[in-house]
This record gives C-alpha cells, structure tokens and sequence, in this order.
C-alpha cells in the first residue's frame, strides 16, 4: 500500500465554521482516510505537528500574538499550506473591526459598554495580546492555495484535496467558488 | 447591396453600427467582456478598466472605444483575463469587502466577475481604509466600504434623476464618495429610495434598506449562473428595447 | 464656524467677479483660499449655488488639488520641494529644521493659526535648491541661515511685500543656448510676416520645419494645427467656409510638472512675448479666438510678468481685434493657474481643468484636437513648441529642419539638475549624446543620469553614448544627473512615491497599483523584502504600465523597471535571505494592546522574521 499523505488542520481567528464544513464531506472522509492520514488538527486533538506534513489547513485569520506564534509554526511543518475561507484569506468577519482603533474596541468591551461591571483591560500574561488590526495569513507567511468561502463547502474540500492527493493541480469550477 | 461593416473577437466576425463601442457591438452578438463600471443605460465611463480588450494588439478599453472596420479583437484570452482578476483583486483590496456580511452578497457584480475569473484571494496586502458609513436615511444606506468609485450612482442621478447627489471628491488612492447636501449626509439630500440612483449601484455601497436578504442563498443571482450569462441576457434584451 | 456676513460677500464677490461662470471654479477656489487659507465649507456651497454647480462637483475639485485645502492654513505657508534634486540638495533636513525651529509639524498649521508647513512636489527650482513656496511664491537657494531669518520674519508677522527680494530670487541660468535660446525674436515679427505673407505661408513653413510636440510625445505640430482646422469628422460634410465659423481653441500647456524640468518656467521669463506670439500665429492658422496659457500653481510668481506682456500686446494690437489691421483676426489669451496636480499636464487632463473640472484625463477617441475645451477642436501645446514656431515663421522652416536628427528636427530645451557643476538651461541640436551633455555641464563620477523625468527613463553609465532624440531617448526637457555616492533605491522611491501622490484616481490599475508598488518598494528598501517581492514587484510595475488609463499610469512603474532591469544587484542586496517577511511591523502592530493591558512579557512580543 502507498504511503499515506499526511494532512493537518488548525483554526486561528475563525469560527470552526470551515472545521465543520469540512465534516460535511460526510462519509466520504473514509474514502479520504484511505489516503490520507491526519496529524495535527482540532479533529485528531494532536496539538503539535508530529513531522513535517504534506497538506496543511488553516481557518481564520490572525488576530493576536498567539495566531501569529501559531502560523508560523504550523507553515514550517507544512509542504503545502492552504489558506482556507473568508478569514484566512481576507481576515473576515473579524476584520471588520479593523476600522475601528483598538483603545476604542477594547474601551467598548470592557470599560464604557453596557453591563460591564468591574471595568479593567484583561492583562493576564495567560491571554495573548491583540494586534492592532486583524490580518489575512498571506501578510504573515507564503501561502500555497486559497479555498474561498464562508466557509467553503465540504465539496470544496473534497475537490481539492481529491486533485491534490491524485497529483492533478488544483482547481475549482464556477459552482464551487463563492465567498459566503 | 451595402454590406454591414464587421470586426472580428477572438475570430469571431462581428458586425457593427457606425459609431458603436466594441462593447455594444460584442453585447448584441452575444459576446460577454467582463466590466464594472459600464452600464449601458449610462454614459461610459471607461474606468475600471476590467473590460480592457486587445485591439490589433494595443490595449483599449471596449465600453468607450469605438468599432472601425479592420479591428481584430482579442477578448477571452488568458492574458487579459489574468489582467482582469489582478484588477479584480485590487477593487477588493482596496475597499473593505466583506462579502459574508454585505446584503448584495450573492447579486453583487464585483462578486460576480471575481466568480467568472476564478478569483481565489485578494493576492495583495489588504488597505482596511476607514471610511465614514452614512445610515442617516431613513431608506437608503450608503456603506463606502464598498465603494469602487464606478460612478454609476454619480451618472445615473445625474443623467437620470437630475439630482447630483453623489459626486467624487479627494484624489487618488483617497478618492471618495461625497453627497450633495451641507451636512454631506444622505438624509439631508434629494435622494428618494425610488431614484435610479439606488438601482445601479454593482456593489452594496448603496443599499435599499428595509429589503436585506429576502432571496435565500442558492437561488441569489450569481449563485447559480455566472454573469456572462445574466449580464449578456439583460443587456442584449435592453439593446432589443432600443432599437425596437 | 460659520462665516460672517462680511466674509459671504467676499465670497459672492469673488464668484461675480470670474463672471459666476462655471469653467472659472478652479480659479474661483483658489481666490477663496488665499482669501481664507482654505475654502470653507460654506463658500463652496455659495459657489455651488452662484455657479449653478451641483455642491460635490465643487467638493470635488476642491479636494482635488493640493494647493486647495478645506482645512485652515497658516497665514504664512510654507512647503518645501521634496523633489529629488532638492533632497539631495538637503531640502528635508531643512524642513525638519524649519519645523523645529517654528514649531510646526510638515502637515499641520500652528495653533495659532500663523504658519503652516508641508512638502510638495517639484518647484521648477531645481537648479537652485533647495527650493520651497510661501504662500505660493518660490523660495529659493534656502539654507539654515536663511530659514533663521525666514522663521523670524514669520515670527514678526513681517509681511511678504517686505521680504528682501533675494529671498524670492530666481536665476534662468541660460548655459547653452542654441537654436532658440540666442535672443528672443522682436515681438509683432513673426505676426507681420505672417499677416503679410498669408497664415498658409506660416503653416506651410511649420509643416517644412518638420517640429515636433516638446512635452515629449513629439506629436508632429503642424498635423495637429491642421486636425484642428479640419475640426471633428463630423463636420468633414461642411464646407471649409462654414467650417471656419465653428470656435476653436489654442492651449500653451505651462504646467511643467514632470520633477526636473524648469526650462519653461525660464521661457516665461524671458521669452514670453515669443510664447504668446506662437500662440496667436496658431490661432491665425487653425482659426481660433481665444487662447489659454495654463499655468502650474507653482509658478504663480510669473503671473504679474506674464500679465504686464500680455497688456503690453494689446496695446500694441498683437492681441486683440483685427490684430495687425487684419480684419477678423482677433485672438485674445487668458491665463488659467493649476493649483498643483501633476496630472494636469496631461492634455485632456489640463483641459478638464480649464473647464473648472477635476484633472482626470478624458477616454479617447475623441481626440482634444477634435473635441478639446468645451468639446470644441483644441491645440494643446507645450511652450516651448510655440516658441520654436514663432522662430520658424520667422526664419522658415528649412532653417529649422537643417539641425537635428532625420525624425527629430532642431533642437531641445534641456533643464539640467543634480549632481554637475553647472546646473540650468541648456539647448542642443537633437542627436547629441548623453556624454556630450554630461560634459558640457561638469557632470563627474556619473552613476545614472534620468532623462525625461521620473516618466523617462533612467540610463546607466553603460549608455551614456545614445542620443537624445525621439528615435532613441526622447525628454520633456528633465535631465537629472546622479553621481555614485546616490542610492538608486532611495531615487527610485522618491519617483515612486511622487507617482502615488499624484494619481488622480480615475482608473483602478494607477489608483491602487500605484499605492500598491510604492508600499512593495518601501518594503524592500527597509530591508524586510524577500525573493519574492521583487518578483511581485516586477509584476506589478508591468501591470500597471500595461493596464493604466493614461500617460500618468503608464509611465509611473518606469523608475522601477528601469532599474530592474539595469540594477537587479543593488535590489538583490536588500532582500533577506528567508523565505517571507509580513509587509508590516509585527511586534509594532502590539504596541497599542501592550499599553493598555501594561504588559511587556515575552509572550507581548513578536519578532519580525520567524526565528
């Protein structure tokens, strides 16, 4: 038997909305696992990558400290690195914040907004600190493919990783591309 | 017997009326070029550039440039439609484009075109620029996040409605839709929900209110056909109407 | 704050005065900000009323040009070249100093409303840097000691009528003439001859001569002159006669933008009345009445000068009705200030503001020639175009021809900066070579030498025998001389950079692309750019020239492709040998969340590159 690919996932500044699309190839995933194996991933619960991998999955985009130590990370041990749905790709929904300044956004939630009691800044060095805007991962590290959507649809996926896991270079028809 | 005078795209032989854009002539033989800003109702405008054609190989643009006898037209071509995704992306670079979120999501032609060049990401670092929203009318919301400064609006209230309310101030890259009012808001203009002005917008810059996602997802207008097709349907049909 | 009754009807008064005509907006806001320091909101919507213009249409030009604020500007404003002749000349360290020393940062106006301070684009001073403006007049040969006494004359609200008058001294800094530049021709000459030989003489001549445009697309004049008579194809069904009633017009495009180039600003001084008389032999021969001499903002100092010879041509009925006695040649010519956009150099560009418009250059066909100022057939030329056409009606068009080069007949005006021992004016017989030029103006240690301007092309040492000619390098008059101490990288962004500012924003490819590959360079030359920027760097410079609207966009990525090309080494020497670098400052981006929450662990840092 081949060698199987191996294929790990991770979610940044996302909803897992993308993770649960991507459940939603249904029972085609025991084709897939035929083929492929995954390592890390919220699915697995591997929180590190093991080895190098061949197919890395990234949702949402970088909001924080932590999404960035992530990424990076995550790209080093990845051959192949997709950046996947509206968030990864554009920063999304999260980035709707970017217009707004930080001082004003946290101000909002934790000092000035409506039933906040004991008004303070969380400064645990637990939590990681945001930066100023919300950015794309293709800002931070080399992306190698794009799956748009919100989220993209589990035929997206298994399209893609069908193309890729059979060598052909990917591609998506009219139907499969949207962004919402 | 006078023979109609011709062009040919992409080897195609097209005919064409005197004084007709490459546009129109590729519009009423069923020949989709991708655009943005043009809108036959209006006068053209020329500027978004995604309709950039090769014209015995120079570089022009279909909705404003004028059919003459002995043209070859390149049109559907990988180097033009690679053009015409880099400005794709760059519209969506520059505003604030957040599709999951917008109202026109599903009928937005920016959107649409994007889906026909197989657009997949923005490619370029993203602008995030702050621009003011004006919600102030009670009907209409004017959301400059969207903008891509088609100018659609400023021709069709002008053209149209006879209002000049929409105009474009500042320069360049700080290009901005500005309302004819004192307070600059929409609410202390001319504009009625029912003006034409409303209507044109390609993007949701300029939204209705009161009307948001009344079509459920699947059945949106570039959900199920690319825009060639629905572009090339409405426009040939209008091009019927005229010439009647 | 609102405006006072008092302040309304200045306002009103102004708009009155330019005849409430809407072609006069460009110049009604700039009366209001000088008025004002700035055009209130206001007054724009009494201009819009009085003016019959919708109020964004007002907005819109207002915003349009730089030397138009909407925000009150000091009562003394200053704004410093930050061309790159005059950064090299340390014309940003001058600044930086002037803002110390006035308290004022470039951008700001003072609180007490007495100084502003900014940058702005080439002065047209170049060869006497560093150069600046206040309140719209040059400044030039400024230096430490001089910004002192300038501070304090600021200081004591000294008014500028009382400024020393060496402070605005301008030399024309004449080199080498040629051609041209050995003596202006008598004035009424060439109109005599003109009007005694016939204006199908003078055209006969002009078309003999074989002169081309000098803004540098080098369009043949006489072809233009006669596509005007001719007028629209529309009209080809008329016969001449009634052709000849249609209005038409005669444009000298005096907005000299391209950075470097100044010898306009020195044909203005010193041979305007053979400008004007270009213009009017034009007018005689494509049958125009009225004439424009559009201005650049920045050389609002010539405009007394320009307006004391136009009187003195009216009085001597070299403008005017039945001019010379000829009985329906009437001919008059307005001068039309810029109020600093680049992009109004370009032709339709410049005639959408003579209309009172934005400059955003028009789609084409139809052509300016044919449907120009007010959709009517319109001659755009370049001054030192009518310049050379009063010569030529004077001492005819073989005398012309004889000099020069098969396709590029007689000579070039060249304005010469940067790094030589004789900058200023110079003017060869097309065809001689760059080393030649280099020179003659003591010109050492030569690295590059950027001919035609930021739009031109940049040459390196390699090629210092081609010539200067439209068959191999063509120029609008911009030469500037870099030796090897410069940095390409840092001339390049200063092109680049002047290419962002001035976009005008019409089409997507320059209004983004060029903020785009501004920022892509600044990544690179900040050292933070990888293999693959330069790659997204070179696809981006020939996108934007190959998708562009206009000359503007077309031409903005050159200074990166030329150097590209010749200098791939110098951009290989800043890239960082890994593989990607975010295009933003990371550890930057935490600053604001590390304040607030008062954190400065470990873990409330990041690091630029991936360790």
């Amino acid at each position: 038997m081949a060698k199987k690919i191996k294929v790990a996932t991770t979610s940044l500044a996302g909803c897992f909305g993308c993770h649960m699309s991507f459940l939603d190839i249904d029972e085609r995933i025991l084709q897939l696992a035929e083929v492929a194996e995954f390592d890390r991933s919220p699915l697995t619960d591997i929180k590190h990558c093991g080895d190098i991998v061949d197919i890395g999955l990234v949702e949402g985009g970088l909001c924080n400290a932590e999404n960035v130590h992530t990424l990076r990370e995550f790209r080093k041990h990845c051959r192949t690195l997709v950046a996947v749905g509206a968030c990864a790709i554009n920063g999304g929904l999260p980035a709707m914040r970017n217009h707004i300044a930080l001082e004003e956004c946290l101000a909002e939630a934790y000092l000035q907004g409506v039933g906040v009691d004991n008004p303070h800044i969380p400064n645990d060095p637990e939590l990681p600190l945001l930066l100023d805007r919300v950015h794309p991962i293709h800002e931070v590290v080399k992306v190698d493919y794009f799956l748009p959507g919100c989220p993209p649809s589990a035929d997206v996926f298994w399209k893609f990783l069908t193309d890729l896991v059979s060598g052909r270079e990917p591609s998506l028809s009219y139907e499969l591309v949207h962004y919402d | 017997m006078t023979t109609n005078p011709t062009i040919t795209i992409d080897g195609k032989t097209v005919p064409f009326r005197e004084g007709e854009t490459l546009m129109e002539a590729a519009t009423r033989a069923g020949i989709y070029i991708p655009h943005l800003c043009h809108n036959p109702e209006f006068t053209p405008h020329g500027s978004c550039k995604l309709c950039t054609v090769q014209v015995n190989g120079r570089n022009c643009r279909a909705c404003t440039f004028p059919a003459d006898v002995g043209q070859t037209v390149l049109n559907d071509t990988q180097e033009l439609n690679d053009t015409r995704r880099t400005i794709t992306q760059m519209l969506f670079v520059e505003g604030n484009h957040f599709c999951p979120s917008c109202e026109k999501s599903g009928n937005c032609d920016l959107q649409g075109a994007a889906y026909f060049l197989n657009m997949l990401d923005g490619h370029f670092p993203y602008f995030y620029p702050s621009r003011q929203m004006d919600a102030s009318h009670p009907d209409v919301l004017l959301d400059r996040d969207r903008c891509i400064f088609c100018e659609l609006c400023v021709r069709a209230s002008r053209e149209v409605d006879g209002k000049n309310v929409f105009g474009i101030a500042g320069r360049g890259i700080g290009n901005r839709l500005v309302v004819n009012s004192s307070s600059g808001l929409l609410k202390d203009s001319e504009l009625d929900a029912g003006d034409k002005a409303t209507q044109v917008c390609p993007v949701g810059a300029i939204i209705v209110k009161h009307h948001g996602f009344e079509v459920p997802i699947g059945e949106r207008i570039y959900d199920g056909k690319p825009i060639d097709e629905v572009s090339l349907a409405k426009e040939m049909a209008m091009g019927e109407g005229e010439n009647g | 704050m609102p405006l006072t009754e008092l302040e309304r009807g200045r306002v009103l008064e102004i708009v009155r005065r330019h005849g409430s005509e809407p072609t006069r907006l460009l110049q009604i806001l700039r009366e209001m900000q000088e008025e004002f320091r700035h055009v209130p909101g206001e007054a724009m919507e009494i201009a819009a009323a009085e003016l019959g213009v919708p109020r964004p249409q007002v907005q819109g030009v207002a915003e349009f040009y730089s030397f138009l604020s909407l925000l009150p500007q000091g009562r003394f404003h200053l704004l410093i070249s930050d061309s790159i002749s005059d950064q090299m000349l340390g014309s940003r360290e001058l600044a930086a100093y002037l803002a110390e020393k006035l308290g004022v940062e470039p951008g700001a106006t003072r609180a007490d409303g007495r100084v502003s301070l900014g940058f702005t684009s080439c002065t047209g001073l170049c060869d006497q840097g560093p150069a600046g403006l206040v309140n719209g007049l040059w400044l030039s040969r400024l230096d430490c000691q001089r910004i002192d006494l300038i501070a304090d004359a600021i200081e004591r609200e000294l008014p500028l009528a009382e400024w020393p008058g060496e402070w605005f001294a301008v030399e024309d800094n004449i080199r080498q003439p040629g051609l041209l530049l050995t003596g202006p021709i008598e004035p009424g000459s060439a109109l005599k001859l003109a009007v005694e030989n016939g204006f199908d003489a003078v055209f006969t001549e002009i078309d003999r001569s074989g002169l081309r445009g000098r803004g540098g697309a080098g369009f043949q004049t006489s072809w233009k002159w006669k596509f005007c008579f001719e007028g629209p194809e529309e009209l080809a069904i008329c016969p001449v006669d009634k052709r000849e009633k249609i209005e038409r017009y005669v444009v000298c495009n005096a907005d000299e933008g391209e950075p470097g180039t100044f010898k306009d600003r020195v044909l203005l001084n010193r041979y305007a009345h053979q400008v004007f008389e270009g213009m009017t032999l034009c007018a005689g021969i494509v049958g125009a009445s009225q004439g424009f001499l559009y201005l650049r903002g920045e050389y609002l100092s010539l405009r007394p000068r320009l307006e004391a010879v136009l009187a003195e041509r009216r009085s001597q009925n070299l403008l005017g009705v039945n001019i010379l006695g000829q009985a329906g040649f009437d001919f008059d010519i307005e001068i039309h200030l810029g109020a600093g956009a680049y992009i109004c150099g370009e032709e339709s560009a410049l005639i959408e503001s003579l209309e009172g418009k934005r400059g955003v250059p028009r789609n084409r066909p139809p052509y300016p020639v044919t449907h120009g100022y007010l959709g009517r057939p319109t001659v755009v030329n370049n001054v030192e175009t009518f310049t050379a056409a009063a010569a030529i009606t004077l001492k005819g068009g073989e005398w012309f021809a004889s000099h020069g080069t098969e396709k590029s007949k007689g000579s070039k005006i060249l304005s010469i900066c940067g790094d030589c021992a004789r900058p200023g004016i110079y003017e060869y017989d097309f065809g001689v070579s760059i080393a030649q030029i280099l020179d003659d103006c003591g010109a050492e240690n030569t690295l590059g030498v950027q001919v035609g301007g930021p739009s031109g092309t940049f040459i390196s040492e390699r090629e210092f025998s081609r010539r200067l000619a439209f068959e191999d390098l063509a120029s609008g008059g911009s030469f500037m001389i870099f030796d090897q101490s410069r940095d390409i990288l840092q001339i390049v962004r200063n092109f680049t950079h002047f290419f962002a500012h001035e976009s005008c924003g019409f089409c997507t490819p320059c209004r983004v692309g060029t903020s785009l590959l501004r920022n892509e360079l600044d990544k690179i030359c900040s050292g933070h750019g990888t293999a693959g920027d330069l790659v997204e760097l070179g696809n981006l410079g020939r996108f934007i020239k190959s998708a562009s609207h206009c000359g503007l966009g077309q031409t903005a990525a050159n200074p990166v492709l030329n150097t590209l090309e010749r200098y791939p080494e110098v951009y290989q020497a800043r890239l960082k040998s890994i593989g990607f670098e975010p295009g933003f400052d990371l550890d930057g981006a935490l600053e604001t969340a590390r304040r607030l929450t008062g954190r400065d662990d470990a873990m409330a840092h990041l690091e630029q590159e991936e360790s």
